[in-house]
């Protein structure tokens, strides 16, 4: 009798499960499956609205040779908006690490700094950076008269590159801190979800490994090493993939395919222009997945 | 040391040592000047990092508040001289403000509400109600994260300009499809549907939420003979506010502050973020008078576009902040 009644439970549970993902499954096929292999098959035509809908007329690879023979901004939009990725991640991981590591410590104010330091989370620096780029004029007058608007408090690396310089370090690394310096508010407003996310890591660790450590006589320095870093490690993974994935988000790349399909209409242009930029972000995810899951430390 | 020696000469050596260890001990100077350092340091940090946040936005606050000759009086840097709110009344006009908030206000409720339930639905269903080939479904979940939405822009925005599910409008009517663009319809049915503005990541967030409540808790609804939906409504749900707030509050603010998909579905609709992208056009030098004219009202614009986010912020931001630590946003 009992084993009948969990078995139909079992059964049951099998068949609303079902159900409760079917709004989703729907909107998967609906608005993922067919759209994905649509805009496939788009790349490879040249697509003409009319009244009642779309005509397709089939141009072979043209809309590739196109937007990588022709287009003179495609590629170098496309490796200006990599190159970008490649020298933010970094930046970010470091900085939203360190201000989590800062964050979960206890002192007074804390509910306050933390509300600040989610505040770009919410208010979405992009409204903020989309107006102040069309405001150029704006700051050319703000830093003739009072030097507030534009470039964010003075925070410039004027003087800090000649004392990288005189400290020997190489002119690359100083151009790349220097330039990190330089965009700091933006690192600052890209990294509030992945500050959320380690917060949330570094809370989860048992403070009993700690005493641990202390015990035997371990400085702060290397419990950092041995234990927040080993421990967080999976979600500088998370961390990264996700960061990787927001800064493709809003770029200049995305930019050219809207004004490829709803400037000039060009809508297999545009189609095969988001496949390459899918593909090569899929690539860069996975080989960037791959490489840090090597060395990623699991608890459990 | 030395004068300590003359006065307490009795002392032996190794007795001074101990009590120097141990004045050491209790006092410990190092460890303390090392700890108030790192106080220091720490103050010095997390004050630069919410300075360099607030900075703009108490700019635009100065800004947005003074009268057009402050503009070129270096003696003003923060406090306006003339303080006024013409700009703010006549950025408003612009906006279309009242309008554009309240359009954005049901848009962003809308949509929020859908995808609540929906990916909540869903994140349930992939943590506890397991059934064949829901491990693969989920990890399908997690792939339409990564799929950029330019990729299958084209195909959607048609798909919504000529709106048919499977032909079943064109079979019954004999008609094409329907035109859903300018309306809120896209938005409401892709959040229906979980695939919306990053809608893997609530489900995600959801079932991860699922997951680390106590297998107990469901068991006891069933043995009182409370169904599956019954036992999701009244006993999962209630348990589940963190994650419900957190996703909530993402979804209300992605979709606020979301330009691409407004211009993409509704492009002629008065909402806050398309007004704002049309501001710069607007306010353009020679139809304002003057340049500094155009800075202050794009300042302004900033403002209040940001205006309302802000303060649903200033009541939601302990709750938000302390939510997202309780969620298993941590996998």
């Amino acid at each position: 009798m009992s084993k009948r009644r969990t078995l139909s439970l079992e059964r049951k549970k099998e068949i609303y499960g079902v159900l409760f993902v079917t709004p989703w499954l729907l909107g998967f096929v609906l608005l993922m499956v067919i759209p994905f292999v649509q805009s496939l098959q788009f790349s490879f035509h040249k697509l003409t609205l009319n009244s009642e809908g779309y005509s397709l007329q089939y141009v072979g690879l043209e809309n590739y040779r196109n937007i990588f023979f022709v287009d003179a901004w495609y590629v170098r939009s496309l490796t200006e908006a990599v190159t970008v990725m490649a020298l933010n991640v970094p930046l970010i991981i470091f900085f939203s690490l360190f201000t989590a590591t800062l964050l979960v410590q206890k002192f007074k104010g804390r509910m306050l700094a933390r509300a600040i330091i989610f505040l770009p989370v919410v208010l979405a620096s992009g409204v903020i950076a989309k107006l102040d780029n069309g405001n150029f004029l704006a700051q050319m007058i703000g830093s003739a008269s009072t030097d507030m608007e534009g470039n964010y408090s003075g925070l410039r690396s004027i003087e800090l590159r000649p004392l990288l310089f005189q400290a020997g370090l190489s002119r690359d690394i100083v151009e790349y801190l220097t330039s990190a310096v330089d965009r700091i508010y933006q690192i600052i407003s890209s990294s509030g979800v992945q500050i959320l996310i380690f917060l949330a890591g570094l809370q989860s660790i048992s403070p009993s490994l700690y005493e641990a450590a202390k015990m035997e006589g371990a400085t702060g320095y290397e419990a950092f090493w041995k234990i927040t870093f080993p421990m967080i490690s999976p979600l500088i993974l998370t961390n990264v993939v996700y960061t990787i994935i927001d800064s493709f988000y809003d770029n200049k790349m995305t930019q050219m395919i809207q004004d490829a399909a709803f400037g000039r209409l060009d809508f297999g242009v545009s189609s095969a222009m988001s496949w390459i930029y899918f593909l090569v972000i899929s690539i860069i995810l996975v080989v960037s997945t791959y490489l840090i899951s090597k060395r990623v430390f699991y608890y459990d | 040391m030395e004068a300590e020696t003359k006065v307490k000469g009795r002392i032996s050596d190794s007795a001074l040592v101990r009590a120097a260890t141990s004045w050491y001990d209790r006092h410990s100077p190092v460890e303390k000047a090392k700890h108030w350092l790192w106080i220091f340091i720490r103050t010095v940090l997390i004050v630069g990092i919410c300075f360099i946040i607030l900075y703009p936005i108490i700019t635009k606050l100065s800004i947005a508040l003074r009268d057009k000759q402050d503009m070129f009086d270096a003696t003003v840097v923060w406090l306006p001289r003339h303080f006024t709110l013409d700009n703010i009344k006549i950025v408003m006009g612009y906006l279309k403000y009242s309008e554009s908030v309240t359009n954005t206000l049901l848009l962003s409720l809308g949509t929020s509400l859908l995808q609540l339930a929906s990916c909540a639905l869903a994140g349930y269903g992939f943590a506890r109600l397991k059934f064949r080939g829901s491990a693969i479904l989920f990890g399908v979940v997690i792939f339409t994260i990564v799929v950029p939405p330019q990729t299958i822009m084209v195909p959607t925005y048609l798909h919504y300009r000529f709106f048919d599910v499977f032909g079943l409008y064109h079979l019954f009517t004999g008609k094409d499809g329907v035109n859903l663009l300018e309306s809120f319809w896209p938005f409401f049915i892709s959040s229906g549907l979980a695939m919306g503005l990053k809608n893997g990541l609530y489900i995600y967030i959801f079932r991860q939420f699922f997951r680390s409540l106590p297998k107990d808790l469901e068991e006891a609804a069933y043995v009182d003979g409370a169904g599956i939906p019954g036992t999701f409504a009244r006993v999962m749900l209630p348990n589940a506010v963190p994650a419900i707030a957190t996703v909530m509050l993402f979804s209300f603010i992605w979709q606020w502050n979301d330009s691409y998909f407004v211009n993409l579905f509704a492009p002629n609709y008065t909402l806050l973020a398309r007004m704002l992208d049309l501001l710069p056009g607007a306010v353009r030098p020679e139809y304002v008078g003057g340049i500094s004219h155009t800075s202050l009202y794009l300042n302004t614009g900033t403002l209040l576009g940001i205006l309302p986010i802000f303060i649903l912020y200033l009541f939601a931001q302990r709750y938000f902040v302390e939510s997202i630590e309780r969620t298993g946003l941590v996998g």
